[in-house]
């Protein structure tokens, strides 16, 4: 078995609420988790991916070593109760986790089968990481390939072509709402990615206007310029909420920056035209009890993955495509894996000799029909001693300790897999 | 001529079931192709019911709504035009479905009542009796249409709230589309519900001598009047709209059937049918 073990845990969002998720969500950035990772004995690499829907950590961790609890306690701090973090809690070793990093990369896992911004936020995560140095060679190549697994679905399968992400699933639900998105407009609260994406995919279905509300104004007015629209300051949020219809909320607050008190008073003024919330911040910005308003509809990140599954029969016959795929590179990247370790090396050297032996001594014994039993015993002997002489300098040449470290060990791994023809059938097939 | 009568009717009653199943039928297919076809099929119910209150008139003598059976066609007619001159102007998704059941529900009770020619008394033999009675019925044909909307409206709301998207989700109309068809047909309905009560004060006047007589059906229609007065004036004024309009929507039209039915059942009074 290999000396090392690949391990995955997080939490996404089908398996914790968004109420454990808010509380997780690494909103600082990489620098600081990524750093504090470097503390933990007996990682030897890792990387961390953190989005809006799932915060997840592969790690390549010595074979006996236990870092769980420790990984757990960097994830969950004191923050959440220790039998809510099994619950929630994913933990996948080797293979599985090899799966699992295929399928989020896919965007098999998402929320929104099919949508392609994981990718980039995989890519962004591991960027980070490879700067700070937390990857290593068995990283690298696992999520190279998931890189290659991913372009593979996509252009295999027509998961993408009905791609949806979460911003299409709001301008589904604000046609429900609305019909006509014509003369409404849309008020951004933030202006970050997620928003801008949204923007753009409801200015495509035509809606009236944008509004961006920014805590930076400089932000706000860059943004608003592009959908020519208009940048207010966010003290004017509730002033605006007589005018527009629907709000997309985004911002990094950790405080809930918009109560159901102030909304009820302006659906007054609003004559109960409806009003429409869309918060996709994690940790959440608008108050979950706005929902409880007459003619005021809230969806929350958690919400808008039920309007997904509406299309979701016509996707599901493409995702099986699709994991099918995963489960075939997962197979492929096992058998590398496998195969990276020298115990395996050596069994199979020893196979390949042992067959080479046996098969030429059977031609042989074939043709000379006449020799007695000891006579075969004897050239059979012969034969074992042959390939086992051969095979010393090779085995002994992969179990020197010469130079330690896990790099050489590959090397050597590859140069006798190469040297005696034993890569074929054995990794790339 | 009694005999076409009464195969008209037949017909009407099975036409207007294949349109009903047709557009069920669509409802779950979502198959443009049938909705063109159940489309035909009710705009033939129309036609043939049109021919059926026409043969009927000629049978009586006078505009065939004074009994029970009658006052129902009448009913489902109004609702089959309605429907149609609307759907002339606006699409709204299914919509059809749930009026072509409730037309063929209508039919379906019409058809349980006696069909038998009610002799008009002399002093209701007036021109008042179609303007009167035909004005009310096209009300009421409105208010049922915006008695489905309301129904519709109040399933949609509920799967948007409660973010449960079911059978319905993708195939029911946006809110807003739903709410402007409860406005529109509230309206139209609220007019002509006017009128009929106006029309009606005036041929009381001079059949019997006196404006109002608070007989129940009178008092009946005046609280459908006014509940519909509430509602519309509450719309304009404080924006009663959405869920509290679609409710008020099937609260009007269960006080319209009320006054169709309960009364002449339970109160009696001089517009009794069959009398």
């Amino acid at each position: 078995m290999p000396r090392e073990r690949i391990l995955l845990l997080g939490v996404n969002h089908k398996t914790t609420p968004v109420e454990v998720r808010e509380k997780i969500a690494l909103s600082g950035g990489y620098k600081e988790p990524l750093a504090a990772l470097k503390n933990i004995d007996g990682l030897r690499e890792y990387y961390l991916l953190s989005t809006c829907n799932r915060v997840e950590l592969l790690l390549v961790t010595e074979a006996e070593s236990n870092v769980e609890e420790d990984i757990i306690e960097f994830l969950f701090g004191g923050r959440v109760s220790g039998e809510d973090c099994q619950q929630y809690l994913y933990l996948l070793y080797d293979k599985e986790a090899v799966r699992h990093l295929f399928m989020v990369a896919a965007s098999l896992d998402s929320m929104v089968v099919g949508e392609a911004q994981i990718l980039g936020q995989l890519k962004e995560a591991y960027r980070h990481a490879a700067h700070f140095g937390c990857t290593g060679p068995l990283l690298n190549k696992l999520i190279h390939r998931s890189f290659s697994v991913a372009k593979r679905v996509r252009t295999e399968t027509a998961i993408g072509s009905s791609a949806v992400s979460v911003s299409y699933a709001a301008v589904q639900l604000a046609k429900k709402i609305f019909g006509n998105l014509g003369d409404k407009s849309v008020l951004l609260v933030g202006a970050g990615e997620m928003a801008e994406l949204a923007a753009e995919h409801l200015v495509g279905q035509g809606i009236g206007s944008v509004i961006v509300a920014n805590r930076t104004l400089d932000r706000a007015v860059d943004l608003a310029k592009r959908f020519n629209g208009k940048a207010v300051s966010m003290k004017e949020l509730v002033a605006q909420l007589e005018h527009v219809d629907i709000i997309i909320s985004s911002t990094g607050a950790t405080e809930i920056i918009l109560q159901k008190d102030e909304v009820k008073s302006v659906m007054r003024a609003r004559m109960n035209r409806p009003l429409f919330f869309i918060d996709i911040a994690v940790p959440r910005d608008l108050d979950p009890r706005l929902n409880e308003l007459e003619n005021v509809y809230l969806y929350d990140i958690d919400d808008l993955s039920n309007v997904v599954e509406i299309n979701k029969s016509e996707r599901d016959k493409e995702a099986v495509k699709a994991t099918r795929i995963v489960d075939e590179e997962t197979l492929k990247f096992e058998r590398w894996f496998v195969g990276l370790a020298v115990t395996p090396t050596i069994q199979a050297l020893k196979e390949k000799m042992d067959g080479i032996g046996q098969l030429e001594l059977n031609r042989t014994l074939a043709r000379m029909p006449d020799m007695t039993d000891s006579d075969r015993e004897n050239l059979g002997r012969m034969v074992t001693a042959i390939t086992s002489k051969i095979m010393h300098d090779p085995l002994m040449y992969l179990k020197s300790e010469s130079c330690a470290g896990r790099d050489n060990n590959d090397l050597k791994v590859t140069t006798i897999r190469e040297l005696f023809g034993l890569t074929k059938g054995n990794d790339e097939q | 001529m009694v005999e076409i009568n009464y195969l008209l009717f037949r017909s009407v009653l099975g036409i207007t079931f294949l349109a009903a199943a047709a557009y069920l039928v669509f409802f779950v297919s979502q198959n443009n192709k049938i909705r063109k076809m159940a489309r035909v099929i009710l705009l033939i119910s129309g036609v043939l019911q049109t021919l059926h209150i026409v043969s009927r008139y000629i049978l009586a003598g006078h505009t065939p709504i004074t009994s029970q059976h009658e006052a129902v066609v009448f009913f489902a007619w109004a609702t089959t035009w309605a429907y149609l001159s609307f759907r002339w102007r606006y699409t709204v998704k299914n919509f059809g479905t749930f009026v072509s059941i409730l037309i063929f529900c209508l039919l379906l009770i019409s058809s349980f009542s006696s069909r038998d020619f009610t002799p008009l008394l002399p002093a209701l033999q007036s021109i008042w009796l179609p303007i009167h009675a035909g004005v009310s019925i096209i009300a009421y044909g409105f208010l049922s249409l915006a008695f489905c909307g309301g129904l519709m409206y109040l399933l949609q709301e509920r799967e948007l709230k409660s973010k449960k998207f079911g059978y319905f989700f993708s195939r029911f109309p946006s809110l807003d589309a739903l709410d402007q068809l409860n406005n529109h047909c509230l309206t139209a309905g609220f007019v002509f519900l006017t009128l009929g009560i106006v029309t009606g004060s005036i041929w009381a006047r001079q059949a019997w001598g006196t404006y109002w007589q608070w007989d129940p059906k009178e008092t009946w229609s005046l609280i459908t009047w006014f509940l519909y007065l509430v509602q519309l004036h509450q719309r304009y004024t404080v924006g009663w709209r959405g869920k509290r309009a679609a409710v008020m929507a099937i609260v009007g039209f269960a006080a319209v059937v009320f006054t169709l039915w309960g009364v002449t059942y339970l109160l009696g009074g001089i517009h009794s049918y069959a009398a």
